[in-house]
Formats: structure tokens, sequence, C-alpha cells
């Protein structure tokens, strides 16, 4: 079976050392982690985190299930195969002259992307989308020159009525 | 009325059922070694070394299946704790370890004996804690317990600032706890057990293969009743070893790398295997694209990320094993495998190696073993640290008594014998415990003999000495072209070294002794040390080598007469 990228989406309590430990979970299973984004859910004291790993099916199913032995993890799923939203944010720095600032900004406006920041000598630009879109984005703005970019990895969600949350779990005092 | 940190500890242990700790005093404890004086009803045991402290909570939690405690202080002491955390995880062992910490306000300093030990035991323990608030304390207390000790057991360290210890609280034990995290299965999927049941009735050549899991849940009656009724051969694993007993004509014994042949060969033409609190381990499995070829596999184990780890599981059944097979024997029908067994006996007597011992003038390792169980008549608890002493262990001693081989099987950790002997034997006091110890495993913590005299405990500890580290040795001369490097070993005189410690002792040097010297030892009070001289070269046979498949053995080689 092929490796593929999977997309895993895991709520999480809110305690010190919990990325850690999911990190080093990963790591000690020879798994190479793409991206690992976290931040907080809708339910007090829960994170939810988005890891992004290449893996077969079975080696993922395998990996999932010693996530889910963390104490501190409350649920985690492989949502790779469901009907997803992805996203990732990307601030990218470039640089611009007075004669080309506005062919980057219509660059910028095609795909809908924001220009945040702007200098004598640079724009910042702000893209939210899948990774393809930001890619795109990066290679059309490479030629200007790319002083210095960060994205935050991709985060996920399944479209529709279905949650990754546990209905049993109230927020902890 | 407010206690301290150091109180609401013993508190908690005192309601945790806790009898013994194992442990070693230093700086960052000294609060809580203060208060322990208060609590007589929690018996402190001074170790000579913290590794000897969390070997001996590990046998004294796989004797009695409580948790097992261990304390150790900051930095060194705790880094002390990492050999045994490892050992107790891999081999599913409950255990709560609490180490002393530096204060909270030096934490981050690289303070005098500070070390991150939450972060260094990470992955080898089944969950860990820094306390932060001593109001957290009896809750994280309360939980460390509860996960030790439950779904698939393992070792929960709890890291404890010197300032926790000393600030106070209201103590107040939690009846419950909220790990919304943490809810591991018991019951077997009934859908499951039917698959099962269903496989089990179709199949013509099964073998019941028993792990550690059936002797953690405590599911002797419960395996012996499947295997009786179902009349399935039943093989186990190295920490399987005494879930059944091995003088039941139903029983193969040990497979894997060091397996009897009937064991090995079964497994590799069985048309089903029945796996039960095992996990494949590849020292019991060898190569996995050879192992059992055209087996369905049915594995029941508490921990659902072994189902399908290393190979494809047909019906899997995620529960605690105990719970489970009562389920599956309400449904099970009376089966007859004769033709099958007969084959299986068939190779039983064509491959007597690792069961017959030849004749010899020199003290064979497998003589000593058989001579130990037959003076012992089967009843002793044997204790073992790792190598080619463990396996003759393994081999040549019947463990008839349920749980009653105490060995580092997962890590193999060589000087586990003679602190694990000592906390079984604390565990079982009264009760015959044999510490079978390597000359080179027994010197890596030789000094918990001190232990061992200062609380009187009566283990009799028998050194396999063939002046080698002889499993390192073996594989020397059979893959490494007979290069002895680095495994002759210098050994003390061990009737000296028990001398120091007030211990007495005799060298055995020739067969006709043997016998008696066991005879000697086990009828001393208090312990007793017998250095065996043995056959220097000896192998352990079987053996499959490393890499092959487990039909791919190595016998025995029939000795020529010098």
């Amino acid at each position: 079976m092929a490796a593929a990228k999977h997309t895993i989406v895991a709520l999480v309590a809110d305690r010190p050392g919990v990325l850690n430990r999911m990190a080093s979970l990963f790591r000690r299973r020879g798994f190479n982690i793409d991206s690992i984004a976290v931040g907080h859910s809708e339910t007090p004291h829960l994170s939810r985190m988005t890891i992004v790993a290449e893996g077969t099916t079975t080696q993922v199913e395998q990996i999932r299930k010693q996530v889910e032995k963390i104490i501190d993890v409350i649920r985690v799923q492989d949502i790779t195969s469901q009907d997803i939203v992805t996203r990732e944010l990307a601030l990218i720095k470039v640089k611009a002259t007075a004669e080309n600032r506005s062919e980057i900004m219509q660059i910028v406006d095609i795909f809908r992307a924001k220009i945040v920041d702007v200098s004598a000598g640079s724009v910042m630009v702000e893209a939210t989308g899948d990774e393809e879109k930001v890619d795109s984005l990066y290679n059309l703005l490479k030629p200007f020159g790319i002083m210095e970019m960060t994205r935050t990895g991709r985060i996920a969600m399944p479209r529709g009525d279905q949650v990754n949350r546990r209905t049993d779990v109230e927020s902890e005092k | 009325m407010k206690q301290t940190g150091s109180e609401i500890l013993c508190e908690s242990l005192l309601k945790e059922g806790v009898e013994v700790i194992f442990g070693y005093p230093g700086g960052q404890v000294l609060p809580l070694y203060h208060t322990l004086t208060d609590y007589p009803k929690l018996r402190h045991i001074l170790v000579r070394h913290e590794q000897g402290a969390v070997h001996a909570a590990d046998a004294y939690a796989r004797v009695t299946g409580k948790v097992g405690v261990c304390l150790a202080t900051s930095g060194p002491g705790a880094t002390n704790l990492v050999t045994g955390l490892a050992n107790a995880y891999i081999d599913s062992i409950p255990m709560v370890a609490i180490t002393g910490q530096v204060p909270m306000a030096m934490i981050g300093r690289d303070a005098f004996q500070e070390a991150d030990i939450t972060g260094i035991t990470l992955p080898i323990t089944k969950h860990n804690y820094l306390v932060t608030d001593v109001n957290d304390l009896a809750r994280t207390i309360k939980e460390a317990f509860y996960i030790a000790g439950t779904g698939r057991p393992g070792p929960v360290l709890i890291d404890l600032p010197r300032d926790i210890q000393q600030a106070a609280a209201e103590f107040h034990y939690p009846s419950k706890v909220h790990l919304p995290g943490y809810k591991p299965t018991r019951a077997g999927n009934q859908l499951q057990v039917k698959k099962a049941v269903k496989l089990i009735g179709e199949a013509s050549k099964p073998v019941i293969i028993a792990g550690h899991g059936v002797r953690i849940s405590g599911a002797y009656k419960e395996l012996r009743q499947l295997a009786e009724t179902t009349n399935i051969p039943v093989i186990t694993t190295l920490l399987g070893i005494s879930s059944f007993p091995e003088t039941h004509e139903l029983s193969l014994g040990m497979l894997g790398m060091h397996g009897l042949a009937c064991a090995n060969m079964a497994v590799t033409d069985s048309d089903l295997i029945i796996a039960i609190g095992m996990r494949f381990d590849d020292r019991a499995t060898g190569k996995i694209s050879a192992f059992a070829p055209s087996a369905k596999v049915v594995h029941i184990d508490i921990d659902p990320a072994e189902v399908g780890k290393n190979v494809k599981v047909d019906v899997p059944i995620v529960g605690d094993v105990r719970t489970v097979l009562l389920e599956l024997n309400k449904e099970i029908a009376p089966g007859d495998h004769s033709d099958w067994l007969s084959r299986i006996n068939g190779w039983k007597k064509e491959y007597p190696s690792g069961v017959e011992i030849r004749e010899s003038d020199t003290i064979l390792p497998q003589y000593v073993i058989r001579k130990i169980w037959e003076k012992t008549q089967g009843q002793a608890t044997i204790v073992t640290g790792v190598g080619q002493h463990q396996m003759f262990a393994a081999l040549h001693y019947y463990y008839d008594k349920p749980n009653s081989f105490i060995t580092s099987g997962g890590l193999g950790t060589m000087g586990f014998e003679l602190p694990a002997a000592f906390g079984a034997q604390v565990g079982l006091p009264g009760e015959p415990v044999w510490c079978i110890a390597g000359d080179g495993s027994i010197q890596m913590t030789i000094q918990e003999l001190g232990t061992i005299r200062q609380e009187n405990a009566p283990v009799k500890i028998a050194i396999l000495n063939n002046g080698f580290l002889g499993m390192v040795r073996q594989w020397q001369e059979l893959f490494y072209d007979h290069n002895y490097s680095a495994t002759p070993l210098w050994c003390p005189d061990f009737i000296k070294i028990s001398d120091g410690y007030s211990i007495p002792a005799r060298n055995v040097t020739c067969k006709a002794e043997v016998e008696a010297a066991i005879e000697q030892a086990a009828a001393t009070d208090g312990p007793f040390i017998l250095n065996f001289i043995i056959e220097p070269e000896e192998n352990v046979y079987p053996m499959v080598p490393p890499g092959a498949g487990i039909n791919n053995i190595l016998h025995e080689p029939k000795k020529e007469a010098c």
C-alpha cells in the first residue's frame, strides 16, 4: 500500500507538555510530521490539533491507536478520506519596488490574498487557503524575491454536521 | 486542617492500600522522608541504588498484582530509575514512581541535582506528572494509581518539587477520577467473540499462544478451561510462562528464538492462532513473513494499539483477557484435535533439545535448573536476569504454579534478577523465591545484597557462573566467527563478596555437590548464595538464528566425547 499524506485531528486536554507528548510519539514511532497546528477548541481547557503525516493507511491507523493511548488525548481521528475543509495561513514578505508593486498587488488580488504591510522595499502578503493555493501564490511571487515566509501548517475540519468531539466531555474545572 | 504535601502524599498512599515503598533518600525528598517516619504503616525499604528500588517495586507488583511504589530524589536519583521504568513499561507492570524535584522557583535553571525527569521518562511511562500546585496533589496520586493499575498496566511517574512537599492544603482524597481521555475497554465485543467461536470451531490445527496478559488479568482457570474444552495445545511467550501448567499434556512450552521445536513447528503449521494477551514480539515471532503463513489469527488484548501492530489479525477482541475468556468459554464447543496433537507429539519426540539434558561430567546449567525444580517441587517463584541463565531457567524448570516466573521480557534488562527477587520475596513473605542469576547479570546490581541482608529476605541466589557474558558469547560463537570480543568476564570471589555482606554462600564445582548444595540453601533460614561453576561454553538450544523464521531451528549438536 502506498504511503500518502494523512490529516489527523485530535482533541486534547490543554495541559503543559501535550504537544510534546504528541510530537514525541510520532518521532519515536518513526513518523515524520509534515505539519502540526494547535489552538483552542470550542470547549474551555480543550485544544484541537491538526497533524499532517505521511504513511500507509495501516501505519497511520497504528499511529492513531498509539496517539489515542496518550492520557491527555481525548479523541483522535484520521479524516483524510472524509469530505474536509483544509486551510493554512501564510505570511510572505516579498521584495517590491515602486515599479513592480502594482504587479504584485494584482497577483495578490487574484489569489484573494491581502497586503498587510508595505515598506519602501517590500510588501507583506497574507494568504489563506489550502496548501496548493499558498504554493501557487508563492511560486508567482518568487521571481520578485521572497525575503521571508512563514506558514501555519494545515488545519482541517470535516464538512457538515460531523464533529470531532466527545459529548460526554464537560469542560474541566 | 491543612496538611503538608508530604502528609497528603502519605495519606494518599494509605488510601491506595500501599504497604511497601522501595526507595532511596536525597536532598529534594527530605521533607517527604521526614514525614515518612510518622507513617509506620508505610514500610519503607532502603535499597542500595535507585535501579534496585524500581526493579524491586516491579517484581513486587508482578507477584502481588498490586501497584508497586518506588521513591527517589531528584536528578541522579530520578535518572537511576530510568532503566527500571522502561523495563516496567514494556512489560506492562503497574507502578507509581515518585521523584523529588528541585523547588519550583529553581526549575529550568539547571539547579543542583535538577533533571527534567518528566521529559526524560515521557516515552517510557504510561503517563507522568509534574505537580506544580499542592492542591492538585491528592487528585494526581489518585489518577496515577488508577492509570497505573487499570487497562494495560504501566508505570506512572509523579515528580514532586520540594516546596510542594512542604506547602499546605486541605486533604481531600477524591473517590473518582475524571479522565475523559482514558477509558480502557474491559468487556470484549460480543460479535467478535461469536466470530472467534466460529473460527475455533472450524480450525483443524489450532494453537493457543498465551502471553503476559493471562497472568496480569489472572485468567489461569479460564485459559485452562478453554484449552481443555477445545483440546487445543497451549504455547506461551517468555512472559506467558506460568500462565498454564507446563506439565499439562496440552502444554507445548515456549515459542520463539529459544522456544521448543514442537511449539515453533506447531505455530508455523497451524491454521488458527488464538493469541491471548500477547503482543507478537519479534523474539516470539521470528521473521514475520515466515510466521504462521497459513494461520488465521484471533487476538485478544486489552490494548487496541496491539491489534494488527505486528501481524495481520482476522478477529480482534479488545478487552481484559479474563473477561473475554469468560465470555468465550460460555459459547465454545468441545473440540477434538487428536490428529493434530499426535503430530505435535511426534515433533516433541523428534526434537528433544531444550527438554532433555545430555550426560556430562561437568555441571551443566540445565542440570542445575532441573535440580532446583526437583528440590522445590515446582513450587518456587523463579526470578531471573537476562542472558543464557534466563533461557535455561525458562526451558528447564516446569512452571505449574501460576505466576511463578518473573523475568525481564521486553527490555531484557541485565541486573534485574537480584533486586527483583528481593521485591518478589517482599510480596511473597514465607514463600520460596529463587534468584537465578548470571555471573555477568548479577554484577550489574550486586550491591542489592546489602538490601537483602538488611531486610533478612530469604532469597536463594543461584549464580550460573561460566566466566562469560554467555548469551553474547553464544552469538559470537555462532554468528561472529568465534570472535569472543569483550565477553570473557573476570568475576570476583562471590564467596568473599557474600561474606562481606554476611550472607552464607558456597561454591559448587562438581556435579555431585549440586543437589546437596540446593538442599542446603533451601534449608537455611534467610538468604543463601550458591555459586555454580558451570560448563563455560554451554549454549542455549534450541535456537532460531536472528532474522530467520521460527521453524528454522538450530538444535543441540551431538557432542563428541573428548
